[in-house]
């Protein structure tokens, strides 16, 4: 694969392993948050703990997008499914997250029409191919997905699509940032920030983490060389006594982001007045609902939803893995009660969840036995 | 008086075909007879009486691969295939195949004709004889075109023992050739991803590549078709039963260019991704070069490859090297709601 192989170069990375270790003080320890769920899969896929100096901790984030779904939005999805003539389509993670009354994949074992779809769009031509049904799909995700869902809606709304609706669930970034960044006595010196997201919003919606928190971030790509190199960068920030916004991700990400895509939601979406957020609670302003003037492809405004708060199991501390305040194997159910299998949160489901990748990839070693947080 | 011989002048399969009358005589005659036919199976009889027995091996697989045809081979060919490697991998010779099939109403006879004439001849290439078989017709919307049964019987030689038991740290594990290839090629075929990609499916039977294995008496220690679930869930099942350790090395894995690419795009590790056609062999460590000297000499094993190798800890446990000088876990396969593809 002549595209990726560079950025999966052994001789690139040793070498960036050492300037790395030549950049941290011995014994210190230097904790890293990477921001976004991509980066924690290719983390434990590619086994880069292991080309890192002890020093070096690295500390995973909140942006999994089925992550932060809270239960009580998969049981309104679920309702949605479960109505005469409606096919929900999603992501194929989403299909497997427990809600209160089970996962998409057992509602369509009872009966629903739930498919899987790699593309909002994909979702929109199921429409055009199944005219007797309303096709309903359940968007999820940050800014990175929210301008597909927009370009569906307004090819929806052009051509007068009767039958085709979405699910709105989509979130923005800067909000669980600014939770994160909030939660009293969270040690996370530097941060690796998201690279699709940023491709959409641009490295310059990330200016207030060193202006107000001090703390440094570089934008990274998603390859195991890219982020050896975001880490030098960050460590190099540090030796040379810099707090600012670098971009790694220089290939696809400008300051600026995308004007288009930027643009698509605006015309389609709005922002919520709050929302649930799963394991970080109800966040004001952080989530997209669609503008009155899409309506008419609103599954909010088509169904009753029953919008029922359901409470995370007890034993489930999503929440504070997703906050970095825990590393996976701390929480008391990891592995036991909650599996890739039988996930009880949301962060055992999709393969970009901190708990599912480390159980996947990771459980061989456990980097720190120290807890992260306070 | 002789029979007058059977005439299938339907383009259509109907509820008739399958209701155990005149229409399905035939079309098991006509169809089902010509294409496979043997002395065995032409007794039409309940049960096919066949000579040789001593120590049998016995395997069982149901195939519901949509598309039927895909770039490769096609549901037909699969159905033999499948069912002789599960016999071949316990070191049998594979002798004789039941096929049973489930249509559906409005199937055309044409393509039906297609599907057992290439089952036929995966049949007549592997020298196995379908001697029994049964037709069963469902209604339109309940069976996705045509569902295929293939049972298979082999007969094994005294003192061929393979298993998960017979491992010994230090033992060498080999693949007979690239991975990933049915899997995404069926993935690809069904058009829904609007990937392109020429891929095609590996599809092909491993009972010579298992017979020459075979011949290296107790250093070949076990072999395993990774179908559903891919090298790592069958490699994983190893480990778990033997209690051992099995230890890859990323830069051995053989992966085409153009299954990397397809599954990269749609974020699916090609551990993972199912093969048709593809032996894993565990050996002892001495008889590795032998090993893969013996595959080499077939096309179907022409890229056969030393991958890892079976170590005592952790135990019951599948690692990966990775490229980058990293070690990782490779699991089994997780219920991913992947499309049908066997």
């Amino acid at each position: 694969m002549k595209y990726v192989d560079e950025y999966r170069s052994a001789e690139l990375a040793r070498g960036l392993a050492a300037e790395i270790a030549s950049l941290v003080r011995p014994r210190e320890t230097v904790r890293i948050m990477e921001v976004c769920g991509g980066h924690t899969h290719a983390i434990y896929r590619h086994g880069l703990e292991d080309l890192l100096p002890p020093e070096v901790e690295l500390v995973h984030g909140p942006g999994c997008p089925v992550c932060v779904i809270p239960m009580g939005r998969v049981d309104d999805a679920i309702a949605v499914a479960e109505q005469p003539g409606v096919t929900l389509a999603t992501f194929g993670d989403m299909m497997r997250v427990p809600g209160g009354r089970g996962s998409l994949l057992e509602a369509k074992a009872r009966g629903a029409d739930v498919r899987m779809v790699y593309s909002p769009l994909d979702a929109l031509s199921l429409a055009a191919k199944l005219p007797d049904r309303t096709v309903v799909f359940f968007a999820i995700g940050f800014e990175t997905t929210a301008p597909a869902t927009a370009v569906t809606l307004l090819r929806a709304s052009a051509a007068a699509t009767p039958n085709f609706a979405v699910f709105c669930n989509h979130v923005t970034i800067e909000p669980p940032l600014r939770a994160i960044l909030e939660t009293p006595g969270l040690r996370v010196d530097a941060f690796i920030g998201p690279g699709h997201v940023s491709t959409v919003i641009g490295t310059d919606a990330y200016g207030f983490i060193p202006r107000e928190y001090g703390r440094p971030v570089v934008v990274s790509a998603f390859e195991p060389v890219d982020l050896l190199q975001s880490i030098a960068m960050l460590l190099r920030q540090r030796a040379e006594r810099r707090c600012e916004v670098e971009n790694q991700y220089t290939r696809v990400v400008r300051r600026e982001g995308n004007a288009m895509a930027l643009a698509a939601i605006a015309e389609t979406m709005e922002l919520r007045d709050d929302f649930e957020w799963r394991g970080l609670g109800t966040i004001p302003r952080s989530a997209l609902r669609i503008r009155p003037a899409f309506a008419a492809w609103d599954a909010e405004e088509l169904y009753t939803l029953p919008g029922a708060r359901i409470e995370d199991p007890k034993a489930c501390r999503c929440g504070e893995v997703l906050t970095g305040q825990i590393k996976p194997w701390e929480c008391g159910v990891f592995g036991t009660a909650c599996t890739p299998e039988r996930p009880l949160g949301t962060c055992m489901v999709s393969s970009e969840g901190a708990c599912a990748a480390f159980y996947a990839y990771g459980r061989l070693r456990r980097p720190t036995e120290e807890p992260v947080g306070t | 008086m002789a029979r007058r011989k059977a005439v299938l002048r339907d383009e259509l399969i109907t509820l008739a075909h399958g209701a155990g009358g005149k229409a399905t005589r035939e079309l098991v005659e006509a169809l089902f007879l010509e294409e496979l036919g043997n002395d065995a199976l032409a007794t039409l009889g309940d049960a096919a009486v066949v000579e040789g027995a001593g120590r049998l091996a016995l395997s069982t697989d149901s195939f519901v691969v949509h598309p039927l045809e895909f770039p490769g081979g096609n549901i037909g060919e699969l159905a033999v295939n499948g069912t002789v490697n599960d016999l071949v991998m316990v070191g049998a010779r594979p002798r004789w195949l039941t096929a049973g099939f489930v249509i559906e109403e409005g199937f055309p006879v044409a393509d039906l004709r297609r599907l057992v004439a290439s089952l036929g001849a995966a049949a007549r290439a592997v020298g196995v004889a379908v001697v029994a078989g049964d037709t069963k017709v469902v209604e339109r919307g309940k069976a996705d075109g045509l569902y295929v049964t293939t049972a298979g019987v082999g007969t094994v030689a005294d003192g061929v023992d393979l298993g998960p038991h017979r491992l010994q740290p230090g033992d060498r594990v080999l693949v007979s050739g690239t991975l990933a290839d049915h899997g995404m090629a069926v993935m690809v075929a069904r058009g829904d991803l609007q990937l392109e990609a020429l891929i095609e499916s590996d599809t092909a039977p491993l009972h010579e590549l298992a017979g020459a294995l075979t011949g290296l008496g107790d250093a070949l220690r076990f072999m395993r078709d990774p179908t559903r679930g891919g090298l790592a869930t069958a490699l994983n099942e190893v480990a778990e039963t033997a209690g051992l350790a099995i230890v890859l090395d990323e830069r051995a894995l053989p992966v085409r260019p153009a299954v990397a690419a397809a599954c990269e795009i749609l974020g699916i590790d090609p551990l993972y991704v199912a093969n048709e056609g593809k032996l894993i062999a565990i050996v002892a460590a001495e008889a590795a070069d032998e090993a893969l000297a013996l595959l080499r000499q077939y096309p179907v094993g022409a890229e056969a490859v030393v991958l890892g190798e079976v170590r005592e800890e952790p135990e019951g446990m599948v690692l990966l090297d990775t490229t980058l000088g990293g070690t990782r876990i490779v699991d089994m396969l997780v219920g991913d709601p992947l499309p049908r593809i066997c």
